[in-house]
């Protein structure tokens, strides 16, 4: 019962967050800072992450393929395939959840317990559209960006891991990044960080803006908006897997 | 003029307000007096639109705030302008942007017209040379003008004032009194002050409701209120020493 309330409640400030703005230039400005907030600044943090698990993801493959019959590049393959269809738009976007998510619940949770969504509606701005739409234009946009950065710097973290500890050679990893490279597999990847940007923003604004409460509430909507933001981005992951893959 | 019939509001089982019935009026600063949890709160929460009634009706000249379209209450809420018990300024604005945040959202005005009307509010409430500051930059006091200048700088028809003194030095609850009674005089505004400070009630209420326990339990003037017989009333306004001193000296000069 209170899954189905909440639901209605989330389907219903997504009617009013999607209401057309009351000025579409203060609209514009909010999604360049909101670009800048949610997505220039997790650029270091996707791209330590990216390298280094690019790195890992090389090493790990060439330790448990090691057999004479299986060709070297495979290892340059299997770290393309890993990066662009899982690391990148999933685990990347998990990470998000984290960092853009709690965000995202923090602020608006804490406008909510000072009034300030109060003093929004009683101007008569649509507290929805004002503070969520910007942060969804932002997100949206910007989450493919920060993806396609990812899957670069996480294939070169493998490259150089691979060749730096002679695991592999650079002509063989590049082989293998170029054999059987589909680009509807990038479409894909792109595809999913989309709708998980959506989950991430949409789930998290939800629990920041029917917070109740103080302080203690503010935090337990940031650790909620987290925890379910993953949890909806896990299961979209497998549905759109089914769909856009099988 | 706003006009409360029949209202009532509970939240889940617990009923908090009980066939409220109150008329308010322009050009006076009507004040909503109670105890804490008296619902005084909630009904102005009603009476903006905030809370959703579960009966009665609250009429802004004339018309059902409750029963108008999204648009028509849109516009209602346009001409209100209100003060919050923690001013609700936004962090990331600086004073003189807050003041313009009104008027950029729903002004016609170019950008050098919307700042001089924001300077010319924060002179009013005297707080113009703080323009460039964050509200975490100045004074609980402070935020409370700004807070007003914002209220008033679309010259609202209605202005709600929620606990504006609380948190407030006593000099600084004066000025703040003040300047309630300077805009509503000047304005012309309906003027609504929720509140349980006594000095403000003495100093500027014209036309004062108490509730108490959800209802409205009298409604009168300040020198009715001084001789009122209500004994609910006389235990929350003679609380205090100092109000009690009043009363002795009021009897004994009488």
């Amino acid at each position: 019962m209170g899954m189905i309330v909440h639901f209605g409640r989330y389907l219903n400030l997504l009617r009013e967050t999607f209401s057309r703005p009351e000025r579409w230039s203060i609209f514009w400005r909010r999604t360049v800072e909101e670009m800048d907030l949610l997505g220039v600044q997790s650029l270091g943090i996707v791209a330590l992450l990216s390298a280094f698990m690019g790195a890992v993801i090389t090493i790990q493959t060439k330790t448990n393929i090691d057999s004479p019959l299986i060709q070297a590049w495979v290892v340059g393959f299997a770290t393309r395939q890993s990066v662009i269809l899982e690391f990148s738009p999933t685990v990347i976007s998990l990470i998000l959840a984290g960092k853009v998510g709690s965000n995202i619940a923090a602020e608006i949770g804490s406008m909510r317990v000072k009034e300030q969504i109060d003093a929004l509606d009683i101007m008569g701005v649509n507290s929805a559209s004002y503070l969520i739409l910007p942060k969804l234009a932002a997100t949206t946009m910007i989450n493919p960006f920060l993806v396609m950065i990812s899957m670069f710097l996480g294939i070169f973290g493998g490259w150089l891991a691979g060749v730096q500890s002679g695991v592999i050679s650079s002509e063989d990893f590049i082989m293998g990044i170029q054999t059987g490279f589909k680009p509807f597999h990038v479409t894909y990847a792109l595809v999913k960080t989309v709708v998980f940007a959506f989950i991430i923003t949409t789930v998290s604004a939800y629990q920041g803006y029917y917070t109740r409460g103080g302080t203690r509430e503010v935090g337990i909507s940031s650790t909620r908006a987290v925890v379910y933001s993953n949890v909806v981005i896990l299961l979209a992951n497998l549905v759109l897997t089914r769909v856009l893959l099988l | 003029m706003i006009v409360v019939e029949g209202l009532s509001k509970r939240f889940g089982n617990t009923q908090v307000l009980t066939a409220i019935d109150a008329a308010f009026h322009k050009g006076r600063v009507n004040q909503i007096i109670g105890r804490s949890g008296s619902g005084k709160s909630v009904l102005a929460k009603c009476m903006v639109g905030l809370y959703q009634p579960e009966e009665g009706r609250v009429l802004y000249e004339g018309r059902s705030f409750h029963d108008m379209e999204e648009e028509e209450r849109r516009q209602v809420r346009q001409r209100i302008g209100m003060l919050f018990q923690g001013s609700a300024l936004f962090d990331s604005l600086t004073v003189l942007e807050n003041v313009m945040f009104p008027l950029r959202m729903f002004g016609t005005m170019a950008k050098s017209e919307m700042q001089d009307r924001a300077h010319e509010c924060l002179r009013l409430v005297r707080i113009h040379e703080k323009d460039g500051l964050f509200p975490a930059q100045i004074s609980g006091g402070m935020q409370k003008r700004v807070g007003i200048a914002r209220a008033i700088v679309l010259e609202p028809e209605y202005l709600f004032c929620d606990e504006p003194n609380s948190g407030l030095d006593p000099q600084t609850a004066i000025v703040i009194d003040d300047l309630i009674k300077e805009l509503t005089e000047s304005l012309g505004t309906t003027t609504v002050v929720i509140t349980h400070d006594m000095n403000s009630v003495m100093e500027t209420g014209e036309h004062i409701l108490f509730i108490h326990q959800g209802r409205k339990w009298w409604e009168g003037d300040r020198e009715a209120l001084l001789h009122t017989d209500n004994k609910e009333l006389i235990e929350f306004v003679f609380a205090g020493n100092l109000m009690r001193q009043v009363k002795e000296a009021m009897t004994r000069g009488r």
